[in-house]
């Protein structure tokens, strides 16, 4: 994911990936290059790429989390493009619930921001693994090492006081998005740096699957049962379908269903017409079990003697998402892996501001809030932390009135 | 056996993150449809929904809006594969909804594709669809970039981009009240390329009209046109136009849908690896050289949507 506000170079940066990696074909420049001249531009605006709605035209701003893709031959990528200004917390949240790699823009003129803190915070918060400071611009402050030097360790600072520095991969890199300089290709105004340009960086960082909790974790989707099938062979097959959370599953393993705690061993695992031995992490699956044990939508398997906490309070970091502020009166829904529980406010213990990372009371929570809070549930949930598994340690809060998301939660 | 994890390849990362979203509509929802038009996007979600519910039947039927001007060959192929999955198809027909009066044409030639908002509206009424799954993708089009993979649409069918649930990690919401939809797209994050090397893969067989072969067509305002085509009732569309000369040119399609918004491409690639190929090579998008469509304005695809498109 990219953060940053148009005036840091976000869109020109996005452009120029694209552009430099020839994802833009002649028709869509042409596109760009008539509505440049249109808007009176003399040269071909690249951010006309990323800016995609009208209302965002009419406005020239953009409200929404956009999707690029682009490849390189040895991989493929997915940008998820976030509005970066405070009220547009929410879509930053967003974008960085999938993203595994965060490129946080810096002006180089400008320096370390409260904007930068806040990117910070929000990709540190939600998980992202690799952080790649860039800092832009560089051409507006005649390639000067200095500034860049200072800049990093001005950075490097705060992102050690915050925890960041510690806990995820940070790297830096200076460049200019404007001229093409280190992103895909590396021009000559910069000799004082031998490290890698953004490219290199995105190439050699590690994808999400290779990364990350261990434990096997399945919730069941959807329930295979053709008993009704023509085929006699059918008639017992019962499949329990989802996709593998994490870790590794094979034939054989014994396994517990929560949250009866009905204990099995695995039959088999089926992908389409294939027989599997083995399957892992991201994998969607069915798996059958030695016995006939009665297992529905939202329940979860997991290895035998795998720790896993059934709750039914739960602490967490909470992202308020929707215009109408939280009630603590009132009644929602928790949507937690493919499980669903009514939930209560019991309490909120404070809410963060995204600026100064101070904790401040409060007793309500407004759209871009962050908050820690503690729910009370109808139903039990089988959850881990969300810093040692995404899958499990995260959920979402819906409005039943609305049918609405509103609110997306991070398990302490 | 191996316990060291490698990573999935981008196929089948994408394989699985389209069968996950087609459970979760399943889970979801109380009664989905699949949209099929014979088209090769909707082709990869068939065999995605093999791979999601087999043994099991599909937990939904399939659906065809069709404008009445489709090609022969897309029809013929979309009957033949409905008939070998033993799945249900419902069809649904733009000429019928021009009947009932609910569809005027201002003029006999206009294209009928943005009236199948209408149709499919009415078959959403009709059948009481709370979902209907589709192969729409992000990459085909800006508009579509910011969509979500559960999109949510009013009970008049509308998308208001201003009003979209977020949509974190893969706590998908499909929630709906009654008379409003959701519309899934199980292969929003796939390119035009994903497409084919999956096409590629899987073995799947495609209409015709997507391979290489002779056609009469005439250029008209920088596209190539296909004329004097033949419909399924016989009748023929698309005649030659006073002045425009008929060319026979060696071409395919790059997507197919109404015929009169649909020109193909110059090509010779004639199987499923030189179609990949020529997509590697292409500097033409996909929507940009052949939906006559879209080219009406920055916009068009964004009104559409706000309409009820699908």
């Amino acid at each position: 994911m990219t953060c940053g506000s148009v005036d840091d170079g976000k869109s020109t940066l996005i452009g120029r990936l694209l552009f430099d990696t020839k994802t833009i074909l002649a028709d869509t420049l042409t596109q760009i290059s008539n509505t440049s001249k249109k808007r009176g531009m003399e040269a071909v605006d690249l951010s006309l790429l990323t800016d995609g709605l009208q209302a965002e035209r009419e406005q020239g701003i953009t409200i929404d989390v956009a999707y690029r893709y682009f490849s390189t031959g040895t991989r493929k990528y997915i940008i998820a493009d976030a509005p970066g200004h405070e009220q547009y917390t929410r879509n930053m949240v967003t974008a960085a619930s999938t993203a595994n790699l965060a490129i946080i823009l810096i002006d180089a003129r400008r320096g370390v921001l409260t904007q930068t803190r806040r990117h910070s915070y929000l990709a540190h918060l939600v998980g992202i693994q690799h952080i790649v400071v860039a800092v832009n611009k560089m051409d507006l402050v005649n390639y000067d090492q200095v500034v860049y030097d200072k800049i990093c360790a001005d950075y490097l600072a705060f992102a050690t006081e915050i925890g960041l520095a510690q806990a995820r991969d940070i790297r830096f890199i200076p460049m200019s998005a404007l001229v093409g300089d280190m992103l895909v290709d590396r021009l000559e105004n910069m000799p004082w740096y031998t490290g890698e340009t953004l490219l290199d960086m995105l190439e050699k960082a590690p994808a999400a699957h290779t990364e990350g909790h261990e434990e096997f974790r399945f919730p069941v989707q959807f329930v295979c049962r053709p008993h009704a099938s023509a085929d006699a062979d059918l008639h017992d097959f019962r499949g329990f379908m989802g996709r593998i959370e994490s870790g590794i599953i094979k034939v054989g393993d014994a396994v517990t269903v929560l949250p009866n705690g009905y204990q099995s061993k695995i039959k088999a695992i089926q992908l389409g017409d294939a027989q599997l031995t083995s399957a892992q992490t991201e994998q969607s699956v069915t798996l059958l079990l030695e016995d006939e044990i009665d297992t529905s939508r939202g329940d979860i398997i997991v290895k035998t003697g795998s720790a896993i906490e059934s709750v039914k309070q739960i602490d967490a970091f909470v992202c308020w998402l929707s215009e109408t502020p939280m009630s603590t009166a009132r009644t929602y829904v928790i949507r937690h892996t493919t499980r669903e529980s009514k939930a209560k406010v019991g309490a909120i213990q404070y809410k963060v501001d995204v600026n100064t990372l101070e904790e401040l009371a409060t007793t309500d929570l407004k759209m871009n809030d962050i908050a820690r809070i503690t729910f009370k549930l109808a139903q039990p949930l089988m959850v881990d932390s969300y810093s040692l598994n995404r899958a499990t340690g995260a959920f979402i809060i819906i409005d039943e009135s609305t049918n609405n998301t509103v609110g997306a939660g991070m398990i302490v | 056996m191996t316990t060291t994890k490698q990573p999935l390849s981008h196929l089948d990362w994408l394989e699985s993150e389209a069968i996950y979203i087609l459970r979760e509509v399943a889970g979801q929802c109380s009664n989905p449809v699949l949209l099929f038009s014979g088209g090769k996007d909707s082709l990869c979600i068939l065999r995605l929904a093999e791979k999601a519910f087999r043994p099991g039947r599909f937990p939904f039927p399939l659906m065809h809006i069709d404008t009445g001007h489709n090609y022969q060959e897309v029809i013929d192929f979309r009957d033949q594969r409905a008939t070998e999955l033993g799945e249900r198809l419902i069809v649904r027909s733009v000429e019928d909804s021009m009947k009932r009066g609910t569809v005027v044409l201002k003029t006999p030639d206009e294209s009928r594709n943005k009236h199948q908002s209408v149709t499919l509206l009415e078959a959403i009424e009709e059948f009481g669809f709370d979902c209907c799954i589709g192969g729409a993708r992000r990459d085909e089009e800006k508009a579509r970039a910011k969509e979500r993979i559960m999109s949510f649409r009013d009970e008049f069918g509308q998308w208001d981009p201003k009003n979209q649930r977020p949509e974190l990690w893969s706590l998908y919401n499909a929630r709906s009240h009654k008379g409003e939809n959701i519309r899934a797209f199980p292969i929003s994050n796939w390119t035009e390329m994903d497409v084919w090397q999956y096409i590629e893969r899987e073995d799947l067989a495609l209409p015709s009209i997507y391979f290489s072969h002779q056609r009469d067509v005439v250029m008209r305002s920088g596209s190539i046109v296909p004329v004097n085509v033949p419909l399924v009732n016989g009748e023929i569309t698309n005649p030659v136009k006073a002045g425009e000369e008929i060319i026979n040119m060696q071409v395919r399609f790059r997507t197919v849908g109404d015929i009169s918004c649909t020109a193909p491409v110059i090509s010779n690639a004639d199987t499923v690896s030189k179609i990949v190929l020529e997509t590697a090579t292409s500097t033409i998008t996909e929507r940009g050289a052949t939906r006559l469509d879209d080219q009406t304005s920055d916009a068009s695809m964004e009104q559409r949507k706000k309409e009820g498109y699908f």
